[in-house]
């Protein structure tokens, strides 16, 4: 340990430093907060203050008043939370299959998952768009979420085949010889196990949908079916000209269910890239 | 487990000889049960769509049109390759990618290799540096045009405080349009590739760190000698992943500036989806993205030749 002691000058190079990324990646963020909570004749000031000198709620208020937010909320939960049950469900069997046995299969699905990651999507909307309005799916919440449980099907697919090799294979070994069938061993063996990585999983694909943007903004048609990300461009205005204050506020709520669910989930994604990021 | 050798019991379930060693090979209809529910989504909605997308490429097809769609052979390949706006969007795309790309994995490092440092605070910092990546895209845009706003925005009202001049703005002046969005690519993208840089640098045994330091290595010579080389793999595979999605990114830069000022921040995505969805010109449209693959497929096959080159050598 001795051998790499920091001298205190390096050490004090590397807190301002420190310092300086924090609040390069802050100070966005706390401008967001800031002007969220100002009332107008702050925000028309021509010396704007980092924190507000009347913080107000009025900005929120007007927020819902100008765009209804939370019809849109609402499509956003349910499509994010139907695309994140639906994309686990069918996930966690090709991930099992596909970490266990090496084969063909587990070839092929890695593949597709790193192709997945490289299309631009304006060659597959186009077609989906075509596919979904023929199926009378265009602008409804279910044709998005048939898009959105693809779509996140392949980071769903990786991370879990990392989170069934770290269940150690004895385990399954040893129901096997105890008599118990593969279903059986699947059920009361390995879903056991797998379950917080499961639940990890679904978190990620719902923060995924809930913020997703090109898909609903091509598929969703009318304000009434539109999610949140959607229904906050309009805010922007025809001409960008906007009401600061609404805005932000808007933006600001629209963060705080995906904050909220990285906060309960911030080791497990670091533990999850480090998976994908080592073996990709 | 093969079907040949499984015995039936009477559940129908099939009774796992060896679960992991000596697996025959053959058809395993109950991995292919398992493998079903997800099989068939991928294959309807995606891969089918891919070729969908690849052949509409040939076709002149339009949205509300009245007559049938005809096969166009290559047609909307040449009039891609006269279609001069086409081209600087091209050519804007791959800057805002490799604009985005270095810099943030130059920032993301030195953000890396301070966090794996025993720093004080490190926790928050970790937990802070997460921040972007939990944010929607399109709340990142408005954030930024909040930042960038020419008369409200902080950007501004600092260089008004440092005696730089009455500010400007950024997101609407031909110089300033690209650069801007670029910066807010930077910030937006940290997380992920200081995450995955952060999991490469925890795979660097420390004791070799320790044996080269006591050899009397400085900081740069360990970095390059012992750091760098465990890295690598992470590194190159986080950067042409990174190049790959800005270059096929969409929503920050539509929130930004819809792709204006005159089309100085029009990157590719943007210009297919007006193609696609505000004119109507599936079949064109389908073609820019079958263009935009090929570039990326180029890179895919440079990084791998890259990998396959880097077995070699070892």
């Amino acid at each position: 340990m001795s051998a790499l002691r920091t001298s205190r000058p390096a050490r004090i190079g590397q807190y301002l430093a420190l310092l300086a990324y924090l609040v390069f990646l802050a100070f966005p963020f706390l401008w967001l907060v800031s002007t969220a909570f100002k009332p107008a004749p702050e925000l028309a000031s021509l010396h704007p203050t980092w924190i507000p000198e009347e913080p107000t709620l009025v900005n929120f208020r007007q927020a819902f008043d100008e765009q209804p937010l939370l019809r849109a909320a609402g499509n956003s939960l349910v499509a994010a939370l139907a695309a994140a049950l639906i994309a686990v469900a069918i996930a966690t069997p090709l991930a099992y299959v596909t970490a266990r046995h090496r084969g063909r299969l587990a070839t092929a699905a890695t593949g597709w998952v790193v192709i997945s990651q490289a299309f631009p999507f304006v060659l597959v909307i186009i077609p989906l768009f075509l596919i979904l309005k023929n199926l009378h799916l265009i602008n409804s919440v279910p044709g998005l979420v048939m898009v959105y449980v693809v779509w996140s099907l392949p980071f769903a697919l990786w991370m879990l085949m990392g989170y069934v090799r770290a269940v150690p294979a004895e385990l399954e070994e040893a129901a096997a010889v105890d008599g118990a069938g593969r279903l059986r061993t699947l059920v009361s063996v390995t879903a056991p196990l797998l379950a917080p990585g499961i639940v990890a999983t679904a978190l990620f694909a719902f923060v995924t949908a809930w913020n997703e943007f090109f898909f609903a903004l091509v598929l969703l048609k009318t304000p009434e079916k539109q999610t949140l990300p959607v229904v906050l461009t309009h805010f922007l205005g025809a001409e960008g000209v906007a009401d600061l204050g609404p805005l932000a506020a808007a933006a600001f709520l629209a963060t705080l269910p995906s904050l909220v669910v990285f906060a309960v989930l911030q080791r497990r994604i670091a533990g999850g890239m480090l998976a994908g990021a080592v073996k990709s | 487990m093969s079907s040949a050798t499984a015995t039936k019991r009477p559940d129908g379930t099939r009774a796992p000889r060896t679960v992991r060693s000596a697996r025959p090979r053959g058809p395993d209809f109950g991995a292919w049960f398992l493998v079903l529910p997800a099989l068939l989504p991928i294959l309807v909605l995606s891969v089918g769509p891919l070729l969908y997308g690849i052949a509409l490429a040939f076709t002149d097809a339009q949205s509300g049109r009245t007559q049938a769609t005809r096969w166009v052979g290559t047609l909307n390949f040449q009039d891609l390759l006269h279609d001069t706006l086409f081209w600087d969007s091209f050519r804007i795309g791959l800057l805002w990618a490799v604009g985005v790309t270095v810099p943030q994995f130059l920032l993301a490092l030195g953000l890396a290799l301070l966090l794996n440092e025993k720093l004080r605070f490190r926790w928050l910092a970790r937990a802070l540096a997460i921040v972007p990546w939990a944010m929607p895209e399109v709340v990142v845009g408005i954030m930024w045009r909040l930042v960038y706003n020419p008369d409200a925005g902080i950007l501004n009202e600092t260089v008004r405080d440092l005696g730089l001049g009455q500010g400007h703005d950024w997101l609407s002046g031909l110089a300033t349009a690209l650069p801007a969005v670029v910066v807010v690519g930077i910030w937006a993208g940290m997380p992920q590739t200081t995450v995955a840089l952060l999991a490469g640098l925890q795979n660097t045994p420390r004791e070799l760190h320790e044996a080269a330091a006591l050899d009397g290595a400085g900081t740069w010579r360990r970095f390059r000698t012992v750091t760098w080389p465990a890295l690598r793999p992470v590194a190159l595979a986080i950067t042409a992943l990174n190049l790959i999605w800005n270059f096929n990114s969409f929503a920050l830069v539509y929130v930004l500036t819809s792709g204006g000022p005159g089309g100085r921040t029009r990157l590719p995505m943007l210009f297919a989806y007006e193609e696609a969805f505000r004119y109507g010109q599936f079949g064109y449209a389908a073609a820019m993205g079958c263009v935009m693959v090929a570039a990326v497929s180029v890179l895919i096959a440079l990084s791998l030749v890259r990998r396959l080159k880097g077995d070699q050598d070892r």
